[in-house]
């Protein structure tokens, strides 16, 4: 079989589509590279997923930390601290089994013990809990000149906060929310590890090398396989985010960018 | 004391109090200390392959440089699951295989036997007539071993970005005492760093200590190990203290010490910041 | 602490040359009831627990158990970290080919399906649970009805039957025995399927002699019949030598 037939019938596989079963002997390299690959599908749909959505929830927990009503700030804390608190690990043995206990009674948790909702779910709250705590980090760290400059040009309450405060909020989490991504990409292997089950063989690129290591047991070939398709990944990442953050910085004189892209914010 | 003698005629808080004493639950409390022992280890460790790596990337000798860049970037790049998957054994193999260079030059079979691997008995590392427990500090050992390596390359990451973010005007000045690069090294840019890399220093050490429960990859029988041995249902046949499911209540206690333990090291990390910042007005300051 | 390091490898090539007892470390799951299991003092127990002694008393060899998880237990033999494999582990082609076999201590042991009781399950076309890695889980893969769920212990299995994550779970019958006579809630369904053949020794490909001296201490226990009163004890539903 040649390797182009090996993708057309393995490159889609995590998802579903292609012959129905794995490879059960002469396991080439081909076939371990193509699975393996068809499994990233899975760790950049989580990633990408709760990354972006876990933006949204992420400023408003900074936002809600700062907040001065005790209302707003408990809460946020609260979240922030159980999330960041514990490993991930617990977290997906926690929401499996609450969503199992949920479904037999509301149809409406019917997908969440599937990993695609349920651990997307997981990793959402973890990510939006980690970028939260950076992204207050660097509202507290806005300088106070900066405020005082907008309000002195008439600028108040949501023109000031999206003119001002969140722009420069990004400009100065935005390293340390770059290191943050990659620990989600990474983080997104503990899916099928240890939280939620793999159903007709369709999973992540963990579980394709894991299956390899399992048949030829030969742990030697498929984990730097899958070592390989990581630092793609996070080359990419790392290329797409900081491209942002030069955009973010664009206005700023050249030396100034320079020191700004140092500063000590490797909060994660 | 308590009688534990016949636990299925035992009720309630009794039971309970025996339940919890067996030589099971007892291996798993003594867990704990395995895992705050291998952060106590660990942590260290990996602060100084952090400073390794970060000084070796900032070398002026280019393969040293090369060398420290590459283990950075090539350790962060890969996710901490799969480098111990396969790391650990790889680690293990390559230090018999050295051992057994120099232990065994007329060793005259191949080392790689089809998928054996087989070195002289006075290479293997401990060797098998030591006991068990020189066994199983030697699987420790590897294990912090592997942690810090993972960990080094994130702390070097910390490290050399506080190093260039010490301001130019202080070793300039240093320069212009006279001092030479070393001296300006040791004297100005090394105490100076630590106020810039603790935010990314403490941080690291949040993630590490979420990082314990993949201990049990490493082949380390840590809480996560004991707690789903304890926890998963038992039948009335292999134990004497039959249960359904529990393993929520033993996942619960978890949960709860890894909140307590990252509560308190947050109070350590914050007091440590206020000192280390006293009098200093660096933004780092403001950082929490 | 389960992995890790052993030894004595060499010492079992250089064959009965060694008048002191050597020392062999056998490398177990831990989580397989009936076969091998951590009792409530957290030491290996079971089935394979007690052969294994009584095998290397017989072999004249000193043995240590150690635990290990069970995918990586293969790999952590042929890399030496410990000598010997009883983990209910059944003779496969696929095994064999990477590791040696014993000769099988258990005649080949019929997989079966659970579920729920009084539930009318079509294994056919049923969602059915059974643990990442094993016979089982490949055996429901090619069935092409069948949706199968993998999970990572086989305790996990059981659990998502009870909770009706999977209509089904299939496993070893002998570890299913004892959990669906203490649930009325579980009962066998279908017909049991025979996957595998008997379960033996795992040893490493380079290890003649230790393959040998564990040989002749099975068939000196099947000739005396005490493999078998070991069989009547753990395994009472499985077949006798």
């Amino acid at each position: 079989m040649s390797c182009l037939q090996t993708i057309a019938d393995y490159g889609l596989r995590s998802i579903g589509i292609g012959e129905r079963l794995l490879p059960r002997s002469d396991f080439t390299l081909c076939q371990q590279v193509t699975l393996i690959g068809s499994g990233m599908i899975w760790n950049v749909y989580f990633g990408v997923v709760a990354l972006c959505a876990g933006f949204f929830l992420a400023t408003l927990l900074a936002l809600g930390r700062t907040a001065r009503p005790a209302i707003l700030r408990k809460p946020a804390e609260w979240f922030v601290f159980l999330f960041r608190g514990s490993p991930l690990f617990i977290q997906f043995f926690f929401a499996y089994f609450a969503f199992l206990a949920l479904k037999g009674r509301y149809a409406f948790f019917d997908p969440f013990t599937s990993a695609w909702a349920g651990a997307l779910l997981v990793l959402f709250c973890n990510t939006a809990a980690y970028s939260g705590e950076i992204f207050y980090g660097a509202l507290r760290s806005i300088p106070r000149g900066d405020l005082e400059a907008a309000e002195a040009y008439g600028l108040t309450g949501w023109k000031k906060f999206r003119r001002i405060t969140f722009p420069t909020m990004l400009r100065l989490a935005w390293p340390a929310y770059i290191n943050e991504a990659i620990f989600l990409f990474h983080a997104t292997t503990l899916v099928f590890l240890s939280g939620f089950p793999a159903w007709q063989q369709r999973g992540d690129a963990l579980y394709y090398a894991k299956y390899f290591a399992d048949k030829t047991f030969n742990p030697f070939v498929p984990y730097p396989i899958l070592a390989g398709f990581f630092i793609l990944l996070t080359l990419c990442v790392i290329g797409i985010m900081g491209a942002m953050n030069r955009r973010l910085n664009r206005h700023l004189p050249q030396e100034r960018r320079q020191a700004l892209r140092l500063r000590p914010n490797f909060l994660r | 004391m308590f009688a534990c003698t016949d636990p299925a005629s035992l009720t309630g808080l009794h039971w309970l109090a025996c339940y919890l004493t067996t030589g099971k639950h007892v291996a798993f409390y003594a867990s704990f200390g395995t895992v705050l022992a291998l952060l106590a280890i660990t942590a260290p460790l990996a602060l100084a392959f952090g400073f390794g790596g970060a000084i070796a990337a900032r070398s002026r000798i280019a393969p040293l440089a090369w060398f420290g860049r590459f283990y950075i970037a090539i350790v962060r790049g890969v996710p901490d699951i799969a480098f111990f998957l396969f790391f650990v054994i790889a680690l293990d193999q390559g230090i018999e295989w050295l051992r057994h260079k120099v232990k065994c030059p007329d060793w005259d079979m191949p080392v790689r036997q089809g998928s054996d691997f087989v070195v002289c008995a006075q290479a293997k590392l401990p060797l098998g007539t030591d006991p068990q427990w020189m066994h199983e500090i030697y699987g420790f050992a590897l294990a912090v071993l592997t942690f810090a390596i993972v960990f080094g390359a994130f702390s070097a990451n910390v490290l050399y970005g506080a190093m260039r973010a010490v301001p130019r005007a202080q070793m300039e000045t240093a320069e212009a005492y006279g001092m030479t690069r070393r001296q300006a090294f040791r004297r100005i840019l090394v105490p100076q760093m630590w106020v810039y890399a603790l935010p990314g220093l403490s941080n690291l050490w949040m993630v590490l200590i979420k990082a314990t429960p993949l201990l049990f990859l490493l082949g380390v029988e840590d809480i996560v190990y004991w707690a789903r041995e304890l926890g998963g249902s038992k039948t009335p046949n292999f134990t004497d203290y039959p249960h359904p499911d529990w393993r929520v209540w033993y996942f619960l206690a978890l949960l709860v010490f890894y909140l307590i333990f990252t509560k308190v090291s947050e109070a350590v990390l914050d007091r440590l910041m206020r000192r280390l910042t006293h009098g200093q007005a660096v933004s780092g300051a403001t950082m929490p | 602490m389960k992995k890790l390091l052993l030894a004595t490898a060499l010492l079992a090539l250089t064959g009965g040359t060694a008048i002191a007892q050597q020392t062999v470390r056998l490398g177990t799951e831990g989580g397989y009831p009936p076969y091998n299991f951590l009792n409530d003092a957290g030491e290996v127990d079971g089935f394979e627990r007690e052969l294994g002694d009584e095998l290397c008393a017989r072999a004249n060899l000193t043995c240590e158990w150690v635990t290990n998880e069970w995918d990586s237990i293969i790999p952590n033999l042929v890399s030496g970290n410990y000598d010997a494999i009883m983990a209910g582990m059944s003779i496969t082609p696929a095994r064999d080919e990477v590791i040696d076999f014993s000769d099988p201590y258990t005649q080949p042991d019929p997989s079966a399906y659970a579920a729920p009781t009084g539930a009318d399950v079509d294994i056919e076309n049923a969602v059915i649970a059974a643990q990442t890695g094993t016979i089982q889980a490949s055996e429901v893969a090619s069935m092409p009805g069948a949706t199968l769920v993998e999970f990572a212990t086989p305790e996990e299995t059981v659990a998502a039957v009870r909770n009706g994550e999977a209509d089904a779970v299939i496993a070893d019958k002998a570890f299913l025995v004892p959990i669906v006579e203490d649930d009325g809630d579980l009962a066998f369904v279908g017909d049991d399927v025979l996957l595998g053949g008997g379960i033996g020794v795992g040893l490493r490909e380079s290890d003649d002699a230790l393959q040998e001296q564990f040989n002749a201490a099975i068939q000196s226990m099947k000739d005396d019949g005490t493999l078998n009163e070991l069989i009547a004890k753990w395994l009472p539903d499985s077949a006798q030598f």
